[in-house]
Order: structure tokens, then sequence, then C-alpha cells
């Protein structure tokens, strides 16, 4: 959910439901990695709503477009990250059998 | 001589525009002499280490902002090529129940998003409903009911479907059922119940259930639909379904008690109730980066091996009977800041720093999933709270 104003794209608030801040912090990250975002933050109006307020105010571009990017970019950064652990874990269980091959 | 230097200069200036035109106007920028690509080493130091003093932490904030240092012409953004060179995993120890590896290169707030999400929000199978048929032992119905709910539970979840909210559609696919009937005969001495008694019924409840109308089918109506054997999925039967631990004790009963029940396993995340957390725990810390500032020597080396409990410093031989101290095992120090204790002078010996990208995680499984699936899937989950934000603005 979006608010802003119609004539200024550039600066609004998202408001996330069922979001806190495992998603709102790494998204905050991602956004400020950003240059074309000149301020970025998130709140959390209520502990016990499960809700969270991301204001995102850019150089000129439409703030929804931006924060579109920066999850785009954070999936980039999760598939980054899920393959070179996986590569990283059969590496350290193909050096392990081999060590206990020789062992033996 | 002129005249051909400038014919070389002038290819070169073509050349440069091709590969303006060819890598793009910022490629260019940055390979001119003049533009700075790091911050001086001060600075450098300030954006990515901690300096952990004798009364509190200094700079723990991650510098994010991309402007942030603009003024000197530096560019603070992390494009996605960057990031891909600089990340690196190294996995230290792997066993089926725990695991510990190294990050190099994520933010923090990435980092504990994958802390948060193992801990609260990868699925398991843990036992949410008891249909309690006769239990004389002393323990109450709702206790035994609450450390039936706790046992870990072996069985793959993602095999396994949310159940219905609303329904009592319990079927093959959502639910687990298990079964314990234990009695201690008069005469026997006091028994203890252990997790091995659960049983699992691979066919569904056996329990009638008592207000299902008495229709013209052969079998009874019982609190689960099953539609099939959850033995006939190839997935289940190569590993069965029971609880990890055999020998967690869930009741004691004396003479003439017993306790017979049902107990419904289901699908859940950790964030409803800690039973269902797959993890005994997940934690992450920086690594620690101890640097002398100083030769230390002699006596005074002396003096700071013994200092350290955990033995990070070392002695080294340096000719002439003279000894130098050096840092060993920076990983294993605990900051517990013994060595910069005792005046002012060994602060300004010894620098305790964390290295703000580099963490090591450690995630301890409980036994659903071994722990480098945990972490898999903890990923995995936090691109589809990308994907599902993607979704509602789009």
């Amino acid at each position: 959910m979006e608010h802003g104003s119609h004539s200024d794209q550039s600066k609004s608030t998202f408001s996330l439901a069922d979001e806190d801040h495992t998603f709102a912090n790494s998204i905050r990250f991602t956004l400020n990695q950003d240059p074309r975002v000149t301020f970025c933050g998130y709140s959390i109006p209520h502990p016990s709503d499960n809700r969270v307020n991301i204001r995102v105010q850019t150089t000129g571009d439409p703030a929804r477009e931006v924060l579109k990017d920066a999850c785009q970019d954070m999936m980039l950064i999760c598939q980054h990250v899920r393959g070179t652990f996986d590569k990283a874990v059969s590496d350290f269980k193909k050096s392990n059998t081999m060590e206990s091959d020789d062992s033996e | 001589m002129s005249s051909s230097s400038k014919d070389e200069s002038m290819s070169e200036m073509e050349e440069q525009e091709n590969q303006k035109k060819e890598n793009g106007v910022l490629d260019y920028i940055m390979s001119l002499e003049s533009v700075p690509t790091k911050l001086p080493p001060h600075l450098e130091l300030l954006r990515t280490r901690v300096l952990c003093n004798n009364d509190a932490p200094q700079h723990t904030d991650t510098i994010q902002y991309s402007g942030a240092y603009a003024a000197l012409g530096v560019d603070n953004s992390l494009r996605l090529d960057n990031f891909s060179q600089n990340f690196k995993v190294e996995v230290k120890r792997l066993t089926d129940d725990d695991m510990e590896f190294d990050m190099i290169g994520i933010d923090p707030s990435l980092a504990n998003a994958f802390r948060r999400i193992l801990i609260a929000e990868v699925p398991t199978m843990a036992i949410e409903r008891v249909y309690i048929a006769n239990n004389t032992s002393l323990i109450q119905d709702e206790v035994l009911s609450h450390r039936l709910g706790l046992i870990p539970i072996s069985a793959d979840p993602r095999l396994f479907e949310y159940p219905d909210n609303a329904g009592d559609d319990r079927n093959e696919k959502n639910t687990i059922v298990f079964k314990l009937h234990v009695g201690c005969r008069k005469g026997q001495p006091r028994i203890t119940v252990r997790s091995n008694e659960l049983k699992w019924l691979p066919n569904g409840s056996e329990l009638i259930a008592e207000d299902a109308k008495p229709s013209a089918s052969s079998k009874p109506k019982t609190f689960t639909s099953f539609a099939c054997s959850q033995e006939s999925v190839p997935e289940i039967s190569s590993n069965p379904i029971g609880p990890k631990y055999s020998d967690i004790i869930l009741a004691k009963l004396g003479p003439g008690q017993e306790i017979e029940l049902e107990a419904h396993a289901i699908k859940g995340i950790g964030r409803t109730h800690a039973k269902w957390s797959p993890v005994a725990t997940a934690w992450y810390r920086m690594l620690p980066e101890v640097v002398l500032l100083e030769n230390i020597e002699d006596e005074l080396a002396d003096e700071l091996k013994e200092k350290c409990p955990v033995g990070v410093f070392d002695i080294e031989d340096i000719g002439k009977g003279r000894r130098r101290a050096t840092v060993a095992r920076p990983r294993d120090c605990t900051l517990c800041r013994e060595c910069i204790r005792g005046g002012k002078d060994w602060e300004d010996r010894i620098s305790l720093r964390r290295v703000k990208d580099h963490f090591i995680f450690t995630i301890e499984s409980t036994g659903a999933l071994p722990p480098e699936v945990l972490f898999t899937e903890a990923v995995k989950i936090l691109e589809d709270k990308c994907e599902r934000v993607i979704t509602e603005l789009s």
C-alpha cells in the first residue's frame, strides 16, 4: 500500500502488512546502495501490529520503481548467496570424503 | 616528433572514445588518474572495522548510504557485480546436527535477516492436537500435551502442506499421526515413558470420531481422512517418520497408571510457537581482529601471553635471546578485553577490532532438516518475501 502524492512520484511511504525487521532492514540496505535514493528508512508503528512503513525519497525516479528495483536486486543477491553457499558446502563435503578415504 | 606524438595521442583518444562507448562512461571516468577509488586508510578503517575499546565499542554502524563519501569523490554504492566478486562462503565444520561457516562480504542486515528467518520462519512438523483417551498418570493432560509438542520430529516439512485454517480436513498431505499407549501393571516397578514409545501410524488416525452419523460405509469415521497410506510416498518410506531422539522422557508411571493417546502433528513456523522452530539456535559473530600497535618484547610478551584466557597470543624468538609476542589465533578471541586491562599503556599497545562484513555463522539443527538445507530454505524464504512485495507493488 503506497501513501504518496500524484503530482510528486519521487517520494512516498509504503505500508507493508505481515512484515517486520527481517525484511525491512534488508530492503533498507539494498535501497541505500542505489545511487538514485536520497533518503530511505523504515519504522514499525506499533509492535503488536504486524506492519512496517518504508519511506523512500529519490532524485526524480518514481519511488515505486526504485523500490521494485531494490527488491529485484535483493532477489539477485539472495540467489547469489544461495549458489555460493551450495558450492562451498559441496566442496567441503568432497574434501572431507577425500580425507577420510586417504586416512583409511 | 611532436606531430607523431600528437598522432599517437589522437589515436589514443580515439581508442578511449571507442572504449567509452563500449564499457560505459562510468568505467572511463574511473580509469582516469585523479579519481579516487578508495578511501584514505584511516577512513577505510572506520568504515570496515568496529573498534572495541575498554569502555565501549566505536563505529558500530555500517555506512550504507551510497553517497556517504560523495564529498571525497568516492562511490560507496554496492553494485551487484562488486558484491558477486567479493562475496565468499567458507565452511569450517559440518556435521548432521550443526555447522559453522564464514560469510565474507555481506552486510549485517542480511545476516540478521537470515538468522531471524532461521529461528522463526522456516517451517517444521510438530505435534499440535492430542486426543487423549485415557490418562491416569500423575502428569496432567495439558502438561503432557505441551511436552509432546516440543518433541522434534524427523519428518521433511517440504513434503507436507500447511493445514487449512478452519477446516478439520486432516489428510495424509498435512498431518502425521502418532500413537502412545503405555501402561504400568500393578506389582511392576515404576516405568519411564520415553519418546521411543510414540509409534507412527502411516494409515491415519485409529480413534473413532463419536459425533459421526452411523453411515452405511464400512469404515467408521476417524479424526483424519487419509486417502492412502503415507508409506506409499517414496521419500517418506526411505526415511521413516518418528521422533528424532528416542530417549526424551515424557512421563513416569507408577503401578496401575496408564496413558493412551493419539497425537497429530502439523506444519507450522516458529513465529506461532517455538515448538515449530527448526534450529536449537542459530547465531553469528563478527570476525575478531587483534592488532599489536607496537613491538611487545621479552617480559611484556610473557605477561601478555599469560593474560589471554583463550590463548590468542604466542611467543616467537627473534634471536639474541629476545622474544616477541605475535597474534596466533585471533579467531578464538572472545573479546573479554583482559589484554587491554591494567592501565592506559596496555590500551595503547593492542587494538581489538571486529571486521564488519565477515560473519562466523553457527547453525544447530534440532533434526528435522540438516543445517545446510535449513540455510538454503531460509534464503529461499527471503526471496519469496521480495517476490511478494514486487507483486504487491505491480
